[in-house]
């Protein structure tokens, strides 16, 4: 490994704007190696748009992004694409493709970047990737049409997984799922986490997805990261926004009882 | 980055296998190939220098523990730990779908496309019935008539096909012309060319050119839309909302479609006679006052009411091949795609039909 305490992401004076819309304006923030960094934010603060930003979706008007090391602004598609194979994205509907099955779903990206690979080796990969998704056993020859939403997730999940990549970027993951599901969401992002290594970017408006595996959060709005860090510093700023989205009525359920003490 | 390596050893009667560097998916197609070709009944797997593991690699190690009853010594705290993920998740999983035999496969799609064909027909009919239903609702209820979208329709269906069906049909006048001229000419015959270019305009490659490109253009759009709104859940809110997706979406669209078909179909007519005109004009030199004289001596008025008797039909036809199909999209953006093919195929097959129908039956009546 290289310069582990090296942050994984960078980004510096990042600006994104539709035309006289500003979303971003000067923003910065970092993602530690090895963390799981949360993503809040109210609705068109530009949380999707600053994760498209990151893995190259969006061009931004002004601003250096920098993941592993490596500049990502301006880059051409065949540099990126080392990049590319390090990270793992899992979009808000899962964004499986449509005429594929599940296990084939999985295998796409190896294929992609490791053509030689076997076909028996690609199945037990693609399966034993299903199983740790946590999807059924018969899930591998579904396609999309055929899951849930939640069933849907795993498998963007699984397929996000496939190159076993340190980075791993997830837009709202638990939402639309149940609360049983979602809280086996989150067990199985910090288990993947603990078991593989990653460093998780992900946007939640999930507060139980916060109090629970979060290390650090950021918190979007007025255009930029208004504030970064653990749950309890953020309770500690007085910042109308975060105050009014965690001890509001759903953030003080969503508290942890040991933090309780931090709300009084 | 350091390549994996292993070393085979023999040591107290076992096979040592020695893994050094990176074990991960980077290196691992050949690594499954040499651990393969290892032939030894107790395989000891030694991790302790491996700097790198993924789940690829963990899952080569899992298998040599699983397959071959190897014993895994040296893994640190979290090589153990993906391992144990890796063993966990070894579970029976489905990939394929069931092996289907050609033999039974080609019989299931004869049958499949059977039932289909079968299930279309009734299913139009149930269309056409429906809106029928719907028809009769408007009627009743004229405030439910919507009049913007029904003019929209008329843009898009009729007014932004002018250029290419009139270009199209002015292009097949010259060529019937043409072509028409070259055969009579043998026969000393060329100013009936007129009569070839007048009648066969009139009466069918005008509404017939026309119901092919209303089909191409429009036919397809109204499956891709309706198609894609059915998949957006949009048809589905429609409902809920209680307005009816028939009166909304299909009303408007068949209604501008049996309107412009007509109006369309007349024009293309006289840009196919415009067509032949300037080819007789210039190549055959009969002057446009003569052409347009001996079209009114030798084109009957009911050349004229077949058209316009055909091309509603035609419009109908297609306007509802296009809906019917975009309704019955369900699952995924591929079916878009087959149905707006169908939607088109199925509108010009059953249009070129009834056509045939339409001539015999015209025949029989005595509109020569």
């Amino acid at each position: 490994m290289a310069d582990s305490s090296a942050p994984i992401v960078e980004v510096h004076g990042l600006r994104n704007s539709f035309g006289d819309q500003i979303v971003h304006d000067g923003l910065d923030f970092e993602v530690r190696r090895g963390e799981i960094f949360g993503v809040v934010g109210g609705s068109g603060t530009g949380k999707s748009v600053l994760m498209r930003s990151i893995i190259g979706l969006q061009h931004p008007n002004e601003g250096e992004i920098t993941v592993f090391g490596e500049s990502m602004i301006g880059r051409d598609e065949e540099e990126a694409k080392h990049v590319r194979r390090r990270w793992g994205v899992l979009f808000q509907g899962g964004a499986l493709f449509s005429t594929l099955t599940v296990a084939e779903n999985i295998q796409v990206p190896i294929r992609e970047f490791y053509p030689g690979i076997d076909q028996e080796l690609q199945d037990e990969i693609a399966a034993y990737k299903i199983s740790m998704a946590g999807l059924a056993v018969d899930a591998g020859a579904k396609y999309p049409s055929e899951l849930s939403g939640g069933m849907r997730k795993r498998a963007g999940i699984a397929r996000a997984l496939a190159l076993d990549p340190e980075l791993l970027f997830l837009d709202e993951p638990t939402a639309g799922l149940d609360p049983i599901g979602a809280a086996a969401f989150d067990q199985l992002i910090l288990e993947l986490r603990d078991a593989l290594g990653l460093t998780v970017f992900l946007i939640t408006h999930d507060l139980d997805t916060l109090y629970a595996i979060c290390d650090r959060i950021a918190v979007l709005a007025d255009h930029k990261v208004v504030a970064v860090g653990t749950i309890e510093e953020l309770l500690a700023l007085d910042h109308e926004w975060i105050q009014a989205y965690f001890n509001g009525p759903r953030g003080r359920r969503a508290a942890p009882s040991e933090t309780e003490g931090a709300l009084a | 980055m350091s390549v994996t390596e292993f070393s085979p050893n023999v040591e107290d009667g076992s096979c040592v296998l020695r893994f050094t560097g990176n074990l991960t998916i980077l290196r691992v197609r050949k690594l499954s190939e040499q651990l393969k070709e290892i032939e030894a009944d107790e395989i000891v797997v030694d991790l302790s220098g491996v700097e790198r593991m993924d789940t690829v690699g963990a899952w080569l190690v899992h298998k040599l523990e699983r397959d071959r009853g190897a014993k895994i010594v040296g893994a640190t705290r979290e090589q153990q730990l993906l391992i144990e993920h890796v063993t966990a998740a070894d579970q029976p999983v489905k990939l394929k779908r069931e092996y289907v035999s050609p033999f039974v496969r080609v019989v299931g799609q004869v049958g499949a496309s059977t039932q289909n064909i079968l299930s279309t027909m009734v299913g139009m009919l149930g269309f056409f019935g429906a809106l029928i239903i719907s028809t009769g609702h408007i009627f009743r209820h004229p405030r439910r008539f919507r009049l913007n979208a029904v003019v929209a329709q008329f843009e898009v269906v009729g007014v932004h096909a002018l250029f290419i069906v009139g270009l199209m049909c002015f292009l097949v006048g010259i060529v019937i012309a043409q072509q028409g001229a070259v055969q009579l000419r043998q026969f000393g015959a060329e100013v009936y060319t007129i009569n070839l270019v007048g009648r066969s305009a009139i009466k069918e490659l005008g509404v017939l050119m026309t119901a092919i490109m209303v089909a191409g253009r429009s036919g397809s759009a109204f499956a891709a839309q309706l198609g894609s709104m059915k998949l957006n859940e949009e048809i589905d809110a429609m409902r809920t909302i209680g307005v009816s997706p028939m009166e909304a979406l299909v009303f408007p669209r068949v209604l501008a479609t049996v309107l412009m078909m007509p109006l369309l179909g007349f024009y293309a007519a006289v840009m196919a006679m415009v067509g032949g005109g300037i080819f007789c004009w210039l190549s055959l030199d009969i002057p446009p006052v003569t052409f347009i004289q001996r079209i009114q001596e030798v084109v009957p008025m009911t050349d004229l009411y077949q058209a316009l008797i055909k091309a509603p039909v035609f419009g109908m036809i297609i306007a509802m091949a296009g809906c019917y199909q975009g309704m019955q999209v369900k699952g995924n953006a591929e079916e878009v795609g087959q149905r707006t093919t169908t939607a088109v195929v199925q509108g010009i097959f059953l249009v070129v039909v009834l056509d045939a129908f339409f001539a015999v039956f015209f025949t029989e009546i005595g509109w020569l």
